[in-house]
């Protein structure tokens, strides 16, 4: 049964909009883009066609082929096998990197937003110090203090994208505290912890989502570039972005090795990017065009 | 007017000071003496002795950020670990590289990319929208990088129209110099033309639907006039702000342009100073990019009022 408290303060979550039950064209094509991706990132983590990492000197820069679908490299490593253990990579990377940002920056914005007064004004003006570094420079920052690695990464975009989660959660906060229910579950005698994490906490989700969409793909270009200056994961491990930088000085010669990998991020971020227009339509009608 | 320039001016301010503090911070959060980390491990005794007395190392981190910043404020970022060249001559060098070829790039994406936005707003729905919408999309999806690699593939490699890797300064020989930054304009430009006419299409469709536009096309004004002398301003305005944005991001994310094109601009050097821990090359990067980032921003605001009239001068 429930509580007195959750009855009368039943919040008034933000629901998602049931009217249409068709998907839109950019959520069945992003949907199904990303829908592939992670399909390729499980298989990375049970079976790759070739070992991604064994060196085979006889048969170097070899073309696509029934044997090698994609080609192999300068070490005669097979392509395919990288952009799968490369997909893996990226999905993951991104998705701590987005679960950091949404973790640190939700506690962060609850905390600034509900208490207000001076925990407030302090947090803000270090977010907003945070906020005027342009994204990835701050992450370059970062990854001179924490150094170039697979959780270097991850540390680095998570801070440079926690700004962001900290004033969309601060600003649904404000936009709530001084409602109603919230009002009514302070004066039935619940402590403000419990009224945070019940009844304002759930309402940032449908902004947090949207965000969290655009966020993850952020993270997956933000980690291919970083990879591609040479600050990501080191070789001889494969991502997205250390394939294409490794692929520099043989476009002219063997151009799969730098097609498929970029190809590979363009359609990531494509269905990335189609599935958020489409989630941004269907939960936040301000936005829907 | 004078008002508002004084009044963003002055909120400008505590923003570049909080910038310092942060800039100042991360080189002193890195684990170990600032003093070697400034010099590098092969500086001699007698110079990190000295060094750590003018940073005042002995003094309470306050009083070291006062005399950073009134060193910095003074154009003296040290010298570089690894070339010993002052630091500020050598990022001012390297920054105008790049700030050519990302104001040529961003100032073209929205010559193009705003019409773009504004038709297919105009023709919402139709073909021409949908077909608008998802080149925008596919252009902004594509990573700059992979972008930049394929277009040095067609017309370096390929057609051979222009040079493959290089550069050289404008002033030198400005139709060679010419040569060497189309590519990489190109590239920023095809990419920056998806985000800005989505969000010129974005803004224009929002304005068609307001009451003055019903109006205007009520009085029987054509739709040349309805879209350019009444729709324009308004729409622009949001958009002039994702261009402040751009502009700031472009200039903290060109370093990959500059990695596929071998452009020694500012972005390469911030990339080689992370590798060869050359701190103060580093900071005076960060410092100064962000400080450009802020200043771009506080022009847009400055701006703001020409395009959009409800925003009061």
């Amino acid at each position: 049964m429930k509580s007195l408290s959750e009855t009368v303060v039943a919040a008034p979550a933000a629901p998602l909009r049931r009217g249409r039950k068709i998907p839109s064209f950019n959520a069945l094509i992003g949907g199904t883009l990303i829908a592939l991706l992670i399909l390729l990132a499980l298989m990375g983590t049970v079976w790759t066609p070739y070992d991604p990492l064994k060196l085979d000197l006889m048969h170097r820069f070899n073309p696509p082929s029934w044997a090698h679908w994609l080609g192999t490299d300068e070490f005669g490593r097979d392509v395919l096998s990288r952009i799968i253990i490369g997909a893996k990579t990226s999905m993951w990377i991104s998705l701590l990197t987005v679960t950091f940002a949404i973790t640190a920056g939700t506690l962060i914005g609850l905390v600034a937003g509900y208490m207000r007064g001076w925990t407030d004004r302090l947090l803000m003006m270090v977010n907003d110090a945070m906020l005027a570094f342009p994204g990835i420079l701050l992450a370059l920052g970062l990854l001179a203090i924490v150094g170039a690695s697979q959780y270097g990464i991850v540390l680095a975009l998570g801070i440079a994208y926690t700004p962001a989660v900290v004033r969309v959660v601060r600003s649904t906060v404000l936009s709530l505290r001084e409602r109603e229910f919230i009002e009514a579950s302070r004066v039935i005698g619940n402590s403000e912890l419990y009224t945070m994490l019940k009844h304002i906490a759930p309402n940032c989700v449908t902004p947090l989502i949207v965000l969290a969409t655009s966020m993850f793909g952020w993270a997956i270009l933000s980690e291919s570039a970083l990879s591609f200056l040479g600050l990501g994961v080191p070789p001889p491990a494969a991502t997205w972005g250390n394939m294409l930088a490794s692929s520099r000085p043989y476009l002219a010669t063997a151009t799969w090795l730098g097609f498929f990998p970029g190809l590979f991020i363009a359609l990531a971020l494509i269905g990335i990017n189609l599935f958020g227009d489409a989630l941004r339509d269907r939960l936040d009608p301000r936005m829907s065009q | 007017m004078f008002r508002l320039i004084v009044q963003r001016m002055a909120m400008a301010i505590p923003t570049l000071l909080l910038i310092s503090i942060a800039v100042f911070a991360l080189i002193r959060l890195i684990p170990g003496d600032p003093a070697l980390l400034m010099l590098g491990d092969m500086a001699d005794p007698a110079s990190l002795a000295q060094l750590r007395e003018s940073l005042g190392l002995d003094q309470p981190i306050f009083s070291q950020y006062l005399i950073w910043l009134k060193a910095i404020l003074s154009g003296d970022f040290g010298n570089s670990i690894t070339s010993h060249q002052p630091v500020l001559h050598l990022v001012l060098d390297r920054f105008s590289v790049s700030a050519v070829i990302v104001l040529c790039a961003v100032f073209l994406a929205a010559i193009i990319a705003v019409p773009m936005g504004m038709l297919a707003a105009w023709k919402q729905n139709s073909a021409m929208d949908l077909g608008l919408v998802t080149s925008a999309t596919l252009l902004l999806s594509i990573p700059s990088f992979w972008m930049g690699l394929l277009l040095l593939y067609a017309f370096g490699l390929k057609l051979g129209w222009l040079p493959v890797v290089g550069y050289v300064p404008f002033g030198e020989d400005f139709w060679k110099a010419l040569t060497y930054v189309i590519l990489p304009i190109a590239t920023l430009v095809l990419h920056e033309t998806g985000v800005l006419a989505r969000m010129s299409r974005a803004s224009t469709i929002e304005v068609l639907r307001l009451e003055y536009i019903t109006h205007a096309r009520a009085k029987g004004l054509n739709e040349r006039a309805v879209l350019w002398r009444h729709a324009f301003r308004n729409s622009f305005a949001p958009t002039l702000t994702l261009i402040g944005l751009i502009l700031g991001n472009l200039l903290g994310g060109i370093a990959v342009i500059e990695t596929v094109f071998t452009i020694p601009g500012i972005g390469r050097l911030m990339v080689e100073s992370i590798y060869a821990r050359d701190y103060p090359v580093l900071q005076c990067c960060l410092l100064l990019i962000t400080f450009v980032y802020v200043l771009v921003n506080l022009l847009v605001d400055l701006l703001y009022p020409l395009f959009d009239p409800r925003v009061k001068a």
